[in-house]
């Protein structure tokens, strides 16, 4: 299979063919169900789709946090953990969870930012005391030193009177105040990966850009890969460097950002992106949008997971083959799609 | 802080005030008073009592004076430290209730330590491994321990305590101690007697707050913050147990002032079986020979506990959750 950026640079995680089920009594559900990317040091990878499509399982389970009755049932999840100086390749996927070497590299190689900073805190602690633990869980300081580094991580991520605001609890910070601290909570152990989960979704559309500005000017400092999880393709477009398009547990399409807003290929690309908002679309025309609904997760369409809202379905291909992500041709190697458009069914099954 | 303090203080002392009145009216309810039942008590023994003398035994303890009057003559003598004698035990009712009253305080500290020790570590395990086997189990010990009565609870642990560990079962002490003076012999006496009457009262304490802090885990373990305490690196069970158990934790102080009303309130049968020498035995020998002044200083000492707890497990409350002290000061 045909990767991203082959070749370049040795990506820091690459994620393949990731399976994440959950068993609740009722039946299966396939949260996850083959996805496949990755991301280099310093650059952003944007994961869009619907809710529901799979995006933040994916990121829990690189940190290997699913919950019950959630796991992973397949895949690869390599990581390029960094130990006694030297970078040894990982597969995340296989350690376990709650062991040392993934407790090291949750939260100390890589962190996680969540969508809602006010339950995201716990209600109780200070907001110092958090941050401090963070801290110390991933290095030696004591709690004098520890404290100092969360006030100037606090500084760092814009925020005043750090001293002070070390001792205020999460309900009496504004919502971009508390996204600055948890930012700066997982910025704590100086992280190679940050997964963003929808940051911004719960914030204003001042807050959001001043969140955006201040997660693009880390990395830039820092040069920490980001992984950005939204269903908000403006976020996408304006700080991602190449973006997953997933859909029912599955990536759909892959490419740069470039190739997926001017080129898009897969039709459930295109179709997310008709349904954005335009200045310049004609006044009282309906905003396009995707006909029918994400299938009920036990009940999920044979074949191609889309072909019962697309737009292209092709009978008998679509309804009873699953397309596989492939490189859309050999020069343009870059982007890979997922749809019997691009090439013919490969699987025996029908 | 403590501006908020003063108000709920000020508030509890209202709400004492409002007990006793309560409790006062309360004992006048029933036809007749205390004298009316001395002489049908006299009667069924044969002996002749006049009107004149019945009268007298009125005049005596002021019982023709009305109601508002008499409650004021309580209070009046409360405010002094005497809170009146018992017609019944013919002495000062501090007397009567004296060592009882600390007893009580002591039976009851007792049961409610042994829920709080019980409930917390099951009422975790249960939420943590909810629908597992030993959350089965411990629901149905639970509901057992809820649906028992106590008395017969205790019955069933005096068996056992007999049969089984040759226990000295039945009161709080072993004869050669009940009259003795405070000595040390004498209190470990009383804590070798302790494990049946906290059992006894504790239990149906100890499954409704595990039942309460199953479900309020349950409800913690679902917040996002415990992904984010996970997500930085802690272990599964540091993280459960820093975060959504310590949230989770409020109803164990809030809950204290109901569990210790039910404890000293509840304990009347429990403590007829177990002729346990506190309070319980003597309110309902009170309240059956319309013994009011006895009576009413019991009931509103039961009414002290629950407010004072109230009080008390307000303030905790207060220490434990920050948002809380937010809310009364916005409010």
């Amino acid at each position: 299979m045909a990767t991203l950026a082959a070749g370049k640079r040795r990506p820091l995680l690459r994620v393949h063919n990731l399976k994440t089920y959950f068993f609740p009594d009722e039946g299966t559900v396939r949260a996850v169900d083959g996805a496949s990317f990755e991301v280099c040091a310093g650059q952003t990878l944007g994961i869009v789709g619907e809710s529901g499509c799979g995006k933040s399982v994916t990121a829990r389970s690189i940190l290997r946090i699913v919950e019950h009755p959630g796991e992973i049932v397949e895949g690869e999840i390599r990581y390029l953990h960094r130990t006694d100086g030297r970078e040894v390749e990982l597969d995340l996927a296989q350690v376990s969870a709650d062991g040392r070497e993934m407790r090291q590299i949750r939260g100390g190689e890589i962190a996680m930012i969540f969508q809602e900073p006010m339950t995201s805190f716990s209600p109780v602690h200070p907001i110092g005391s958090q941050i401090v633990e963070a801290i110390r869980l991933h290095s030696p300081l004591g709690k004098r030193e520890a404290r100092e580094r969360a006030a100037d991580l606090l500084r760092q991520v814009g925020i005043s009177r750090a001293e002070a605001r070390l001792n205020e609890y999460a309900y009496q910070l504004s919502g971009g105040l508390r996204q600055r601290a948890m930012i700066a909570m997982a910025l704590s152990a100086e992280p190679r990966v940050l997964i963003a989960d929808e940051p911004t979704t719960a914030l204003d559309v001042t807050t959001q850009a001043q969140i955006l500005d201040l997660l693009r000017q880390l990395q830039t400092d820092l040069g920490m890969a980001i992984i950005l999880i939204t269903h908000n393709l403006g976020v996408v477009a304006e700080m991602c460097d190449n973006v997953v398009v997933m859909y029912l547990g599955r990536v759909v399409e892959e490419g740069s950002v470039d190739a997926i807003f001017h080129n898009p290929k897969h039709p459930y690309t295109r179709l997310l992106l008709q349904s954005i908002p335009s200045l310049y679309s004609e006044a009282r025309v309906p905003l396009p949008t995707i006909s029918g609904a994400i299938p009920h997760p036990y009940n999920r369409p044979e074949g191609c997971p889309f072909h019962d809202r697309c737009p292209q379905f092709i009978p008998g291909t679509c309804d009873r083959h699953v397309p596989e992500l492939q490189a859309l041709d050999e020069r343009e190697s870059d982007q890979l799609v997922s749809c019997f458009l691009y090439h013919e069914p490969t699987d025996e099954r029908a | 802080m403590a501006g908020w303090l003063i108000r709920r203080t000020l508030f509890a002392f209202a709400t004492l005030w409002a007990i006793s009145m309560l409790s006062f009216v309360v004992i006048q309810i029933p036809p007749g008073d205390y004298v009316t039942s001395y002489i049908a008590q006299l009667q069924a023994q044969g002996t002749i009592f006049t009107e004149h003398e019945a009268q007298a035994l009125r005049d005596l303890y002021g019982l023709d004076q009305p109601v508002i009057l008499q409650y004021f003559r309580w209070l009046g003598l409360m405010a002094q430290g005497n809170f009146g004698v018992s017609f019944e035990f013919n002495r000062p009712v501090l007397d009567v209730i004296g060592d009882r009253f600390l007893l009580t305080i002591v039976v009851s500290v007792a049961a409610l330590l042994l829920t709080w020790i019980v409930a917390l570590p099951i009422g975790i395990y249960s939420a943590v491994k909810q629908y597992s086997i030993g959350d089965y189990a411990f629901t149905f010990i639970g509901f057992i321990g809820l649906a028992v009565p106590g008395f017969l609870l205790a019955l069933v642990l005096m068996y056992f305590g007999f049969v089984l560990f040759d226990a000295n079962v039945g009161g709080l002490f072993s004869p050669e101690y009940a009259q003795a003076d405070w000595s040390w012999d004498k209190f470990w006496d009383l804590m070798q007697h302790m494990p049946i009457p906290a059992l006894a009262l504790g239990l149906a304490g100890t499954a409704f707050l595990i039942r309460i802090m199953r479900a309020n885990l349950l409800d913690e373990l679902r917040k996002p913050y415990l992904v984010t305490a996970r997500a930085k690196g802690l272990t599964n069970n540091r993280a459960v147990l820093k975060y959504p158990v310590r949230v989770a934790l409020n109803p164990f102080v809030s809950i204290v002032p109901f569990v210790l009303r039910d404890i000293v309130g509840g304990s009347v049968i429990v403590s007829i079986v177990l002729s346990l020498p506190t309070v319980g035995p003597i309110l309902l020998k009170s309240l059956i020979a319309q013994d009011s002044f006895l009576a009413g200083t019991i009931i509103l000492l039961l009414g002290v506990i629950t407010v004072v707890g109230t009080l008390i497990s307000d303030i905790l409350l207060v220490i434990l959750d920050p948002r809380i002290k937010f809310e009364a000061r916005g409010g």
